[in-house]
């Protein structure tokens, strides 16, 4: 009883603060509204027992990429917030009707296969892990994913490289 | 109430999926666009960390990490776009980067 | 076992070591040293595999090197439920790939060498880029022969695109050059797209990449002698990514532009290795193609047509890389035909044969214009037969062989491709016979052109008379004037190959005769063959020219056929090939006869019109100057597609304008208007053929393109809006489908 009460609240909260990102006038508290949003996946993720992803959520998105977020906000400080008028190519309310519409379609396919009577779990192992979540992840990652984890690394590598390019100052 | 299942969490998913797309296609904020583009792979995430514990396998959720980490890279490279653009442009306006076309 | 995969491994480790460290510290010797080793250590061990096979026994030649899985297991929808897309990095050596292997290597050792000298005047920086890409292209190169299923290929496939673009666009600073690479690499998308496309359909019909299995699930279907099924589809696909490759109608327009590229470049990319992968994939990818007849066909009309017409446009370029370029897009459509035929051992044999003497005729047009300090036009070379012999020499017995005049090489090989297609269709064979003679006489021009005569070039220092120097100017020779515009390297004036445009088919009649003598005068430091380097590459593959072809004698002139032998067992099964042998030897003898007729004769035509009544020919040239300028602009194919493709944009908004105003003007204007159109086009259509078809299709796809370019708002958000339609017509057709 307790979790289903605690996944709907939780839900109301990420769709609820998604929201307020969205709208927000004020990019700063967009961004405070972005931690909190972040915050609430956390506890998602640990209802769906992904402990170490919940604490890397909370890490890597809630305290560093937010920062960044934050940082940038400050830095470009912009003084009045952009109100020219609408530009008419834009078509804004298309796109608030196709992002209904997908979603729509998106519940409908979802509602329809549950319903179905479900499928047998092909091939996947289904006995509950002995180890804990985090040495689970762990073994996956330094074992079968080893390249594409070191390809990540790569990869960030490369995006600080170019971040820093990017925002220094032209010579 | 009934018990939550996997398709609770794939519809929540979903939801937080079309907001952060009405961010993306809507706002003229380039930086709410970014935030915007966050929330989509937040979803992604919950998505695949949904099908983890359906399928009782830890995979979705080295995913879910992969995906952390391209959302990291993504953000700061987007960022120092940003802040390249802002210095050149003195403006965040999505519009005002217009000159993609012929 | 042979180490397989250290072959394109060497060369890409060298590439690798000069691109990374060479460019920035290496000296000259160094990183040439580095690069010529590596393609040298490739060819021993080819040379090696190649030895193992030829002492295997039939039945068993194939060396097979398993890398490791690249794409582990993706499950996938194909025709016969969910099927395992599994890719692994396979390299396997079959007869055919051996053959290959030999001539990359080969062959490109010999241009390594050469470029060494050739060029040594380059700053060290740009000598170990050169050396860089080259090596990259042999290692690219090597990888797609050696692939064991279509997507390694694929990857050798764009890979050598890439260098060729990067080698095209070596003097980047320049213009035309970067113009040249940037066309040769768009142009080439459309046959990748093709052969991307062609990949999908394969692993969709068969559940698998890998040549041999999917050869072995083709031989299990039906031939599609009647319609087009599945399998015709992935023929055709294939077939317009080898003719993007191989630069065959329609695509073949990259190809002479991309003599803007260093001249041992166009000797070992564009004439003797990479643009024969299409035909290499056409062989490789054999038994599918039997099972599709009209497709087969239809690569036989497209190889026949294109030697045919590239060797008439041959006929009448003025820059001798141009003539070149042009008479390397005959030969592979020669290549086509027989595969076309079904004749592909022919096809291979051709393609080695070819790669010898026309890497020669290449290298060898490299030392002239070596020779004259960067000279490139026809017009200002002749007498080179004494003060460059050894050139002269070798140069001659690649252009015989081109000719195909016996016993040398072209001779052998051209011979049992016609003697295929004349059984096969005997009208192709005419056009075949037809084209025999004209490479022969715009190879013998060529000859006289370049050899024969007295000097007709200009001092190659600032020019005396002001005449001269407008004619300069206007053949875009270095203009002292212009001296930043190029300016990448010291000799970035070296090779300077003109548009067609530039000229008029009157200036061309006018300087062809007479105004060459005006411009008669002393030379800077005369013309003599060049260093050891360069020549030595030259005397080999001289004597590749003259007796490669015996590797392949067909049994009906009483040799033995050792290569078509020894490929058997790739295309043992393919029901046609075993019709090779039947050919009776009359059949064989007349064919014979009659191409050796036909080269001589184009060669005799051309001795009567440049060596002994060379008056003669102004008096043709004005005669049938609008076909001279029709085959001069190459059928103004580039003035096709820029009217089509490049402007279409500008139609666009001219479409728009028309539009209005007959919408405005109401249904009257409206008739008129049409009826004017309608004029206008058949008189376009009476005078000019190929201008009215390029004007009626510019209009349609202009008209038609006002649509799309609304939609380029340049707005960001527009295109991610596009981006949510295609998700929401995809989710869509998913819920009304299932």
């Amino acid at each position: 009883m307790l979790q289903p009460l605690m996944f709907y609240v939780l839900a109301g909260l990420i769709l609820g603060l998604g929201v307020l990102v969205v709208t927000a006038r004020n990019t700063v508290h967009g961004v405070l509204f972005l931690v909190a949003n972040f915050l609430c996946v956390a506890v998602i993720f640990v209802m769906l027992a992904a402990e170490f992803l919940a604490i890397i959520q909370v890490l890597v998105y809630a305290g560093g990429i937010v920062v960044l977020y934050l940082f940038v906000v400050m830095l470009v400080n912009l003084r009045r917030p952009p109100a020219p008028p609408l530009d008419r190519r834009r078509q804004s309310r298309l796109g608030f009707a196709l992002a209904a519409a997908l979603l729509a379609e998106i519940t409908a396919i979802l509602v329809y296969s549950a319903r179905q009577p479900a499928r047998a779990l092909d091939g996947v192992a289904q006995a509950p892990p002995a180890l804990g979540n985090t040495e689970v992840v762990g073994m996956l990652l330094y074992s079968d994913y080893l390249v594409p984890f070191e390809l990540a690394s790569v990869l960030l590598l490369v995006a600080m490289v170019g971040a820093i390019l990017l925002a220094r100052k032209d010579s | 109430m009934t018990p939550i299942t996997p398709y609770h969490y794939l519809v929540l998913s979903a939801a937080l999926f079309t907001t952060g797309l009405v961010g993306v296609l809507v706002r003229r904020n380039i930086i709410v666009v970014l935030m915007s583009i966050e929330l989509m792979l937040n979803a992604v995430n919950i998505n695949l960390a949904a099908f983890a514990w359906e399928r009782q396998h830890a995979v979705g959720q080295v995913f879910a990490i992969f995906v952390v980490a391209v959302a990291a890279a993504e953000a700061a490279v987007g960022l120092g776009i940003i802040l390249a653009f802002f210095r050149n442009k003195e403006t965040l306006n999505l519009d005002d980067l217009d000159i993609m076309r012929w | 076992m042979t180490p397989l995969w250290l072959i394109p491994l060497i060369p890409a480790a060298a590439a690798t070591v000069n691109g990374l460290v060479g460019i920035r510290w290496f000296p000259r010797g160094l990183s040439a040293l580095v690069a010529t080793l590596a393609i040298g250590a490739a060819f021993v061990l080819s040379a090696g595999v190649f030895a193992g096979l030829l002492q295997a026994p039939p039945g068993e030649r194939m060396i097979e090197t398993l890398l490791g899985d690249w794409i582990p297991q993706i499950p996938l929808a194909t025709a016969n439920g969910i099927g395992m897309f599994k890719v692994t990095w396979l390299l396997r050596a079959d007869a055919l790939a051996a053959v290959m292997l030999l001539v990359v290597t080969g062959i490109g050792l010999l241009i390594h060498v050469y470029a060494v000298a050739y060029m040594r005047d380059e700053p060290s920086g740009a000598y170990a880029r050169f050396f860089c890409y080259l090596n990259l292209f042999c290692a690219f190169m090597l990888l797609l022969v050696l692939a064991g299923n279509f997507v390694v290929l694929f990857v050798g496939w764009e890979g050598v695109g890439l260098c060729s673009y990067l080698l095209i666009g070596f003097w980047y600073r320049k213009t035309s050059a970067a113009n040249a690479g940037r066309k040769a690499f768009i142009v080439n998308r459309i046959g990748d797209l093709g052969f991307l496309l062609a990949i999908f359909l394969v692993f969709y019909t068969f559940g698998t990449v890998d040549f041999r299995e999917v050869a072995s699930a083709v031989a299990a279907r039906p031939v599609e002698a009647a319609g087009l099924g599945v399998l015709s589809a992935i023929c055709l696909l294939l077939t317009l990514g080898a003719v993007g490759k191989s630069a065959q109608i329609p695509l073949f327009v990259w190809l002479p532009d991309a003599m803007e590229g260093p001249t041992p470049v166009s000797a070992l990319i564009h004439a003797a290795t990479m643009v024969t992968a299409g035909v290499y994939l056409i062989a490789r990818t054999a038994a599918l193609f039997m099972h599709a007849p009209l497709v087969m066909q239809a690569i036989a009309v497209v190889g026949a047509a294109t030697a045919l017409l590239a060797a008439a446009v041959g006929l009448v370029q003025h820059d001798i890389k141009r003539v070149l370029a042009y008479s390397t897009i005959s030969p592979i459509g020669y290549m086509c035909l027989a595969a076309g035929v079904g004749a592909f051992g022919a096809a291979i044999f051709h393609l080695a044969t070819h790669a010898f003497f026309k890497a020669l005729l290449f290298l060898g047009s490299g030392s002239v214009i070596h020779a004259l300090g960067g000279e490139q036009d026809m017009r200002r070379m002749g007498g080179l037969r004494t003060r460059m012999p050894l050139t002269f020499a070798t140069m001659a017995i690649a252009g015989l062989a081109l000719a195909g005049i016996p016993p040398l090489s072209g001779f052998f090989s051209k011979d049992e491709i016609q003697v295929r297609v004349f059984e096969a269709h005997p009208w192709l064979f005419a056009v075949a016979l037809l084209t025999t003679l004209v490479t022969a006489f715009y190879i013998a021009r060529l000859m006289a052109l370049t050899f024969m005569g007295s000097y007709r070039g200009g001092p190659w220092s600032p020019v005396a008379s002001a005449a001269a120097a407008s004619t300069a100017a206007a053949h875009g020779v270095r203009h002292p004037a212009d001296a930043p515009a190029h300016g990448q390297a010291q000799r970035a004036d070296h090779e300077v190959t003109h548009g067609p445009a530039l000229r008029g088919p009157t200036s061309m009649a006018r300087s062809a005769g007479g105004a060459g003598d005006a411009a008669h005068g002393a030379l800077r430091g005369a013309p003599h063959d060049a260093p050891w380097t360069m020549t030595l590459p030259l005397i080999v593959l001289a004597v590749g020219a003259l007796a490669a072809g015996w590797a392949g004698v067909p049994a009906t002139m009483g040799g033995s056929d050792a290569l078509g032998r020894f490929l058997t067992p790739v295309f043992a099964g393919l029901a046609s090939n075993a019709a090779a042998a039947h050919a009776g030897r009359g059949t064989a003898l007349g064919v014979m006869i009659a191409s050796v007729l036909a080269a001589v004769a184009g060669g005799l035509a051309a001795r009567y019109l440049y060596v002994t009544r060379p008056e003669v020919r102004p008096v043709l040239a004005l005669r049938w100057r609008g076909l001279h300028a029709l085959l001069y602009a190459g059928f103004r194919v580039d003035a096709l597609y820029d009217a089509t493709i490049v402007r279409g944009t500008l139609a666009a908004a001219r479409g728009l304008r028309a539009i209005d105003l007959r919408v405005l003007d109401g249904a009257v204007d409206g008739v008129g208007v049409i009826a004017r159109t309608g004029a206008w086009l058949s008189h376009m259509l009476d005078k000019y053929l190929v201008d009215g078809v390029v004007n009626a299709v510019a209009r349609g796809a202009g008209r038609g393109s006002f649509l799309v370019r609304r939609l380029q708002t340049g707005l960001v958000q527009n295109y991610a809006l596009m981006m949510v339609l295609g998700l929401f017509a995809f989710l869509t057709l998913y819920l009304l489908g299932g």
